[in-house]
This record gives structure tokens, C-alpha cells and sequence, in this order.
């Protein structure tokens, strides 16, 4: 049996619970964030199939030049905000919590590597695409939806 | 300036703007970037089952509904004003690699001759659409995030974890693209 403590820790849902109570309008920042990230995703063709084809087939830097820029960026931010106690808009302390290793990062990384290659996008992109008019990806957006549900339904018979 | 927005952005200019989402979310609201929960999310609030895994207070984690709904805008504010209208230039081995498999058309962000609604019925459309996004909603959620969750959030804050899942997320994808996707697009 999984204990509940372990499960939550897994989950990583729920875990940065804000202590103040907001109304629902708060979260229109967090669409505005989405919008501007959905612009960088199209115009930098992170969301092109081809661009994920390629960097599977190293025949580009491009992708590679974006998550590692990304990394390097966030880690910095991060770094910053530890060093300097960053408190949040609400003036609430930034807490992190650390991930727990568990074998589904890998099997499930296999996976989820899998289907990357296949659709040429991972679950930002689908959202990006849609919206860009490919709307035969809704399709792939709604099987994933799927996958995830299968997931949570067989979780506790897979290995972890 | 408009001209220069609607020209293809560089990677060092998208890259660190990517970044930058990782202080921001933290900053508006001690949210850590991830954008596959959201699917847990969507299956908490329509078809939670009664199965555990999604037995929580979705609302809760709402922001993250409204973060994915933003990204769709985006995207459809960047097709629409934003778009150079230049066909996608990639590696011509891939070119004439692809044109091997008949896919000619780069006009789209994504290739419109593998996905579209008709395709659905073939087989290599079904492996594609249907089951490539099942490994994709079923992979994340085992891994416990995707490339923003993991690669971004998680190795920006020095998680090992992270990097094994992302080692993995490359592994499968090289697995993918150059051994098993080729017989796929040869059907």
C-alpha cells in the first residue's frame, strides 16, 4: 500500500496552497502569463512538428537552444529567489517543493518520449496548436486527457 | 517593429523568455510551472470516477486551467496577427526525408497531410493522433510532469529526478522519431 503522505508527495498536487482565499478573477493573471507564453511557442515554432523532428534527428539546434536557455534562465531566477527571499505578489514566501524520485520517471519518460516524437508536441504545444487552428489536434488533446485517466485508474497496479 | 515580431523568433531570444516563466508563476502566486496537470486537472472536474487520483479540490488548482486556456489564445492571437506568413524552413534532409512519406506541405505549424479530421480513419492517422496524445497524457502523468514541469521547473531547481525524466523524455523520443515513427509513416 501507498502511504497517503507518499502519494501526496508524489502527486504534487495541492502542494503550494496559497493561505489567503482569492476571487476567481486573481487567476486572470495566470491566462494573461498563458497568452504570452502561447505567442513565444508559435513564433519560436517550439509547437512545429518539424521542429521536434529535427531536434530527434539532431539536424537542428533550434530546440536545444531554446530548453537550454530556458533552463539556464530558470535556474538563475530560482537562485535569485532563494538568495534573496523573493516573497509573491501577495507578499506570501516562494516555497519549492523538491521532486521525490520514484521508477515512473522513467517509464513514464520513455513514454511520454514516445508520444512526443509521434504527435510533435508535448502538453503546452497541443493547447498552442488548437488555437492556431490545427483544431484535428483537439483529437490528440482529448486522448491525452485519456491517458491520463488511464493512468490514475491502473496508477497503483504500476511499478513506481 | 511589427515586421520583426512576425518574423520567426531565434532561440536565444525565445529560450530565456521561456525561462522567465518559471520566476514569474512563482512571483504571481507560488505556482510552480507544469502545464501537463492540467490534464489531471480536466479529468478531476469532468470524470473524476470515484478513482482516487482524482479525488481532490481541482478548484484549488484552477490557475492552471486558466494558464492552458491562456496558451490556446496565444496561440490564436499569434496565428492570426502575428504569423509570418514564409513557410516553416527546415533541415532539407528532413525535407526529402519526409517527402519520402509523402508530406510535402509546410504551410502549417503542423503537418496538415498526417492530421486533419479525414485522416482520423486511417490507421496511420489513428497511431498518430489518438495514440501518440494517449502515450503523451499517459507518459506525463506517470513521469509526474513534462518538458515544462520536469526539464524547465524541475531542473532549474537542481532536481535530479528531473534530469533521469528528461533523459528519459529524450531516450523515447530518439527511440521514436528514428526507429518506430518511420514504419508508422511508411503505412
Amino acid at each position: 500500500m501507498i502511504k497517503e503522505k507518499d502519494r501526496h508527495n508524489r502527486d504534487m498536487v495541492c502542494v503550494n496552497e496559497s493561505t489567503l482565499t482569492h476571487q476567481w478573477y486573481h487567476n486572470l493573471k495566470y491566462l494573461a502569463a498563458g497568452i504570452i507564453f502561447g505567442i513565444i511557442f508559435v513564433k519560436a515554432e517550439v509547437i512545429s512538428w518539424f521542429r521536434i523532428q529535427e531536434m530527434f534527428r539532431l539536424q537542428s539546434f533550434h530546440m536545444y537552444g531554446i530548453i537550454g536557455s530556458a533552463v539556464l534562465v530558470g535556474m538563475i531566477s530560482v537562485m535569485l529567489i532563494k538568495k534573496f527571499k523573493i516573497k509573491t505578489i501577495y507578499g506570501e514566501p516562494i516555497t519549492l517543493t523538491p521532486k521525490k524520485f520514484n521508477k515512473g520517471q522513467i517509464y513514464g519518460g520513455l513514454i511520454f518520449g514516445f508520444g512526443w516524437a509521434i504527435t510533435g508536441a508535448c502538453p503546452g504545444p497541443l493547447f498552442a496548436q488548437i488555437g492556431t487552428g490545427a483544431l484535428a489536434v483537439s483529437v490528440t488533446l482529448l486522448s491525452a486527457v485519456a491517458g491520463t485517466w488511464v493512468y490514475g485508474y491502473f496508477r497503483d497496479q504500476l511499478p513506481h | 517593429m511589427l515586421e520583426i515580431i512576425k518574423e520567426p523568433w531565434p532561440w536565444y531570444i525565445a529560450g530565456p523568455l521561456i525561462g522567465l516563466t518559471v520566476p514569474a508563476l512563482l512571483i504571481m502566486g507560488n505556482k510552480s510551472f507544469g502545464i501537463s496537470s492540467s490534464l489531471r486537472h480536466i479529468c478531476a472536474a469532468c470524470i473524476p470516477a470515484n478513482v482516487n487520483f482524482f479525488k481532490y479540490d481541482w478548484k484549488k488548482e484552477a490557475w492552471n486551467l486558466f494558464f492552458v486556456l491562456g496558451i490556446f489564445f496565444g496561440g490564436m492571437i499569434a496565428a492570426n496577427f502575428l504569423l509570418n506568413p514564409a513557410e516553416i524552413t527546415v533541415n532539407p534532409d528532413l525535407k526529402a526525408e519526409l517527402a519520402g512519406y509523402g508530406i510535402t506541405d509546410y504551410s502549417h505549424l503542423v503537418p496538415v497531410q498526417l492530421m486533419s479530421f479525414e485522416n482520423l480513419l486511417t490507421l496511420k492517422g489513428f497511431l498518430i493522433m489518438v495514440a501518440g496524445g494517449f502515450l503523451v497524457g499517459f507518459g506525463t502523468r506517470y513521469a509526474g510532469g513534462c518538458t515544462s514541469g520536469h526539464a524547465i521547473m524541475g531542473l532549474s531547481n537542481l532536481q535530479w529526478p528531473s534530469l533521469v525524466a528528461t533523459i528519459c523524455f529524450m531516450i523515447g523520443g530518439f527511440l521514436m522519431a528514428n526507429i518506430i515513427l518511420p514504419v508508422i509513416l511508411s503505412l
